[in-house]
């Protein structure tokens, strides 16, 4: 049987077609805002988060309810602002900080999982949250939608503040003095990675967002100059990955999550070289 | 009336104190150079006249219909520019931003500042270079021409020449005399006594005694001697 004819006959549940659309967007958003957090050395704040959003998801869990996004969305948030507070300007350091949280998180979402069972196989519960193993395929329509319209504004709020946003990137302190509120628009960042990471924890589960975050950022910066061609980059770089990811791991059986960052991986190993050729080549002709 | 003031000024962080009774009068088209040793709290005294950090006492009021948003500032590199992926057109529009409130995107308006203050700074055909790849001179004119999109009014300058080579210091000298020749007030900090002196005309003193005064009188008072001396001693 050919790989496309394999395919097709995937693509004809809905189950799959549902997850291909929401990863494409999660990957999408996710990427977005990669080049600010990575600029702003907060890389590990969506690490951080992650576990919290995990910590979170095992509470709604216990609890019993339908739509986990309910409790889960609001605590990743309210962690996502004071985290953010807290590394500027304050006397416990920005990533211990993170460290004590996210750990602290974690601790108590397996615990939890474990103390409360809600079904006979803790495990591999616990596996799906971490990896994101089976979550993107069992979709329900309604959370296929929740993702959908979030992801769409996630998207136009970045372009809404995209020049904001690239403003307090560059020279917080510039911007806080000419008169942009810089504070504001760490707040929406804030929030919308928040917004993001929970999105994410059903695409790769929550122990690999940072990869979705940070690879096609870093990646992009090897080979190119300007924040919006970083950006865009990055975006269609994480969009092709989430696909390719997922199509491989339809096709041979492999975890969902965890192929998605391994095709981020070597992309950013492909772009890593083409960055080391093309800088070495430029400062050749400089001299 | 001064375009900025300020009134029995105490600053610091958190209630420590760096620099008490600060007084000091910045008419329109004075170039104020601020001088003394490290740790004396120049740095302390730009942020707070940014409004960055609160003054822990005092009053700081503007004058001459300047708002307290547009003050211009040209700050120290961080690290975090030095591998940040942006064109010159990028740095520079993104000045603009603090003249378009709730406005999301640049129009018209925003790109003709910019291109008249990138070729203000002689930096036309720089537009799509990446930032991080220009030289420090190129990069300071490039943050140059970012305070100049942001007013034409009052700039701030936190060691301009600071790791520039001794040909680039002096173009650099130049480009902020002519914005000043313009009728752009400037504000220096400075740790190039020299130079300080060659084209401030008003010297604020900042440390253990607080001076300020005219160049002509920092000169001849004591305090001026000795730092003069001792920085000239020190450095060569």
């Amino acid at each position: 049987m050919g790989i496309i004819e394999k395919l097709q006959i995937y693509f004809a549940f809905p189950f799959v077609r549902y997850a291909l659309i929401v990863g494409v967007l999660i990957a999408l958003c996710s990427s977005l805002l990669g080049v600010t957090l990575v600029l702003k050395r907060f890389s590990f704040i969506g690490d951080g988060l992650s576990h919290v959003a995990f910590g979170a998801m095992s509470v709604a869990a216990i609890a019993g309810l339908t739509n986990e996004m309910l409790i889960v969305m609001p605590v990743t948030i309210v962690c996502a602002v004071l985290l953010l507070k807290s590394g500027q300007n304050t006397k416990i350091k920005g990533d211990a900080s993170v460290a004590m949280i996210s750990v602290s998180a974690l601790a108590i979402g397996y615990m939890l999982m474990n103390l409360f069972p809600s079904s006979s196989n803790v495990s591999s519960d616990v596996c799906a949250t971490l990896f994101g193993s089976t979550s993107i395929l069992t979709l329900s329509e309604a959370e296929v939608w929740l993702s959908v319209a979030l992801s769409i504004v996630v998207v136009f709020i970045f372009i809404l503040f995209y020049n904001k946003i690239f403003a307090v990137t560059f020279d917080e302190n510039f911007a806080t003095a000419t008169g942009t509120r810089a504070n504001v628009y760490n707040l929406i960042i804030a929030i919308v990675i928040a917004v993001v990471i929970v999105l994410a924890m059903n695409l790769v589960g929550s122990l690999l967002i940072s990869a979705l975050i940070i690879f096609p950022a870093l990646s992009a910066m090897r080979v190119f100059k300007t924040f919006k061609s970083v950006t865009v980059c990055s975006a269609v770089l994480s969009v092709v990955c989430a696909v390719l990811g997922m199509l491989v791991s339809v096709l041979s059986g492999t975890p969902v999550g965890p192929t998605i960052v391994v095709a981020d991986m070597v992309f950013f190993f492909l772009f890593w070289t083409i960055g080391l050729f093309s800088r070495s080549g430029r400062r050749s002709i400089r001299k | 009336m001064p375009q900025l003031s300020c009134k029995n000024l105490c600053i610091g962080y958190d209630n420590n104190v760096v620099v008490r009774n600060l007084n000091f009068d910045v008419y329109s088209g004075d170039y104020l150079a601020i001088v003394g040793e490290n740790g004396a709290g120049k740095s302390t005294l730009i942020k707070t006249l940014l409004g960055l950090i609160k003054p822990i006492s005092g009053k700081i009021v503007t004058g001459e219909g300047l708002k307290r948003k547009e003050i211009g500032y040209l700050p120290q590199q961080t690290v975090v520019q030095r591998d940040f992926p942006a064109s010159v057109w990028e740095v520079v529009l993104s000045g603009c931003l603090s003249t378009m409130g709730f406005k999301p995107f640049y129009g018209k308006k925003e790109k003709e500042t910019t291109k008249r203050n990138i070729e203000r700074m002689g930096l036309t055909g720089f537009e799509k270079r990446s930032y991080r790849e220009l030289s420090g001179g190129q990069q300071q004119r490039v943050l140059l021409a970012r305070a100049l999109c942001a007013t034409q009014k009052i700039l701030l300058l936190d060691e301009p020449v600071s790791g520039l080579d001794p040909k680039v210091t002096a173009e650099m000298y130049e480009l902020i005399e002519s914005l000043n020749q313009e009728g752009t007030t400037i504000i220096m900090i400075s740790h190039d006594i020299r130079s300080t002196l060659q084209y401030a005309n008003k010297i604020l003193h900042i440390g253990h005694d607080i001076f300020f005064g005219s160049k002509e009188e920092y000169v001849a008072s004591d305090i001026g001697k000795v730092f003069i001396g001792g920085e000239e001693n020190g450095n060569h």
